[in-house]
């Protein structure tokens, strides 16, 4: 635990400020702490926008009866999917801070099915990014929520 | 999320699979608390945003079923509509707490707010706000 949390610090400090690189970093998410527990895994960028999965697992329910994914995680997912759009957008891997997340729940999720988050960074200033995105289980036309943000951009207004 | 429950006890899969537990009833409001582990940490040696969410909208939820125990003879299906996070400060790999408190709970529809703190319940550390389709 000790060693992988040193390494994680590691791999993150020499990776502070360098081009943002969508598959790389989802792979270290997707191996380390909150983020490597839920197993998100990448699923696709582009200029301002980026792609997670999160693939279905009982112990990711949150209503034992349907079987539906909880909230959190899909919360979790958006919350890094987002600031991932920004650093997409950025080029480069920026120190970001969550300011606010906004989720909205459109419809229900499918039980035992893979939920993708999308998030895209439609604003930047020197040291804001604004994002939105939407969370889907088949279709990008039928999100089961929708979701707005905002990142402080720590090392933005130096750069 | 729905069954007969007073709030606090028997927790969602996904809450215990987290290490959320129940730490206390205050005022009939459950206090729930995570400790730190690898499942909920972020940025090394700090506590993951969503995973400090996770805690937060769980304390919420379970904040209106306690309101509604209090109230109601059979819980009604409780469903989130929407949920909208602020984060404060940083969150220390330590014990961590939350709170809701129900703003106002109708027939159909309740208003709810979550508070997260650690060390010093003065400084808060993210919130949430929430409303809940009830049945």
């Amino acid at each position: 635990m000790e060693q992988a949390r040193t390494l994680a610090a590691e791999f993150m400090a020499r990776l502070a400020g360098e081009p943002f690189d969508p598959r790389l970093m989802a792979a270290m998410i997707g191996n380390w702490g909150h983020t490597g527990w839920l197993g998100l895994r990448y699923h696709g960028h582009g200029a301002d926008w980026m792609e997670l999965a999160l693939p279905w697992r009982d112990e990711l329910v949150g209503d034992a009866q349907s079987g539906v994914l909880a909230s959190g995680p899909i919360v979790s997912m958006m919350d890094m999917v987002t600031s991932m759009a920004i650093n997409q957008k950025l080029g480069r891997n920026a120190q970001l801070v969550t300011i606010d997340l906004r989720v909205d729940y459109t419809r229900a999720a499918q039980p035992h099915r893979t939920v993708i988050g999308r998030g895209e960074c439609y604003k930047l200033t020197r040291s804001i990014g604004f994002v939105r995105g939407v969370a889907y289980d088949e279709s990008l036309d039928d999100p089961l929520a929708h979701v707005a943000g905002s990142f402080m951009i720590v090392d933005g207004v130096a750069a | 999320m729905n069954g007969p429950r007073a709030g606090g006890e028997d927790l969602p899969p996904y809450a215990r699979a987290l290490g959320i537990v129940l730490d206390r009833i205050e005022h009939g409001v459950p206090v729930l608390a995570c400790d730190p582990s690898s499942r909920i940490e972020g940025r090394p040696g700090f506590f993951q945003g969503g995973a400090l969410a996770g805690l937060l909208e769980m304390a919420a939820l379970e904040a209106v079923r306690a309101d509604l125990g209090r109230r109601e003879a059979a819980l009604p299906v409780i469903k989130p509509i929407n949920v909208s996070i602020q984060f404060m400060r940083n969150g220390d790999l330590v014990r961590t707490f939350a709170t809701g408190r129900v703003v106002r709970a109708g027939r159909r529809l309740a208003n709810v707010t979550a508070e997260a703190w650690q060390e010093d319940r003065g400084r808060l550390i993210a919130s949430v706000w929430m409303n809940v389709k009830l049945g």
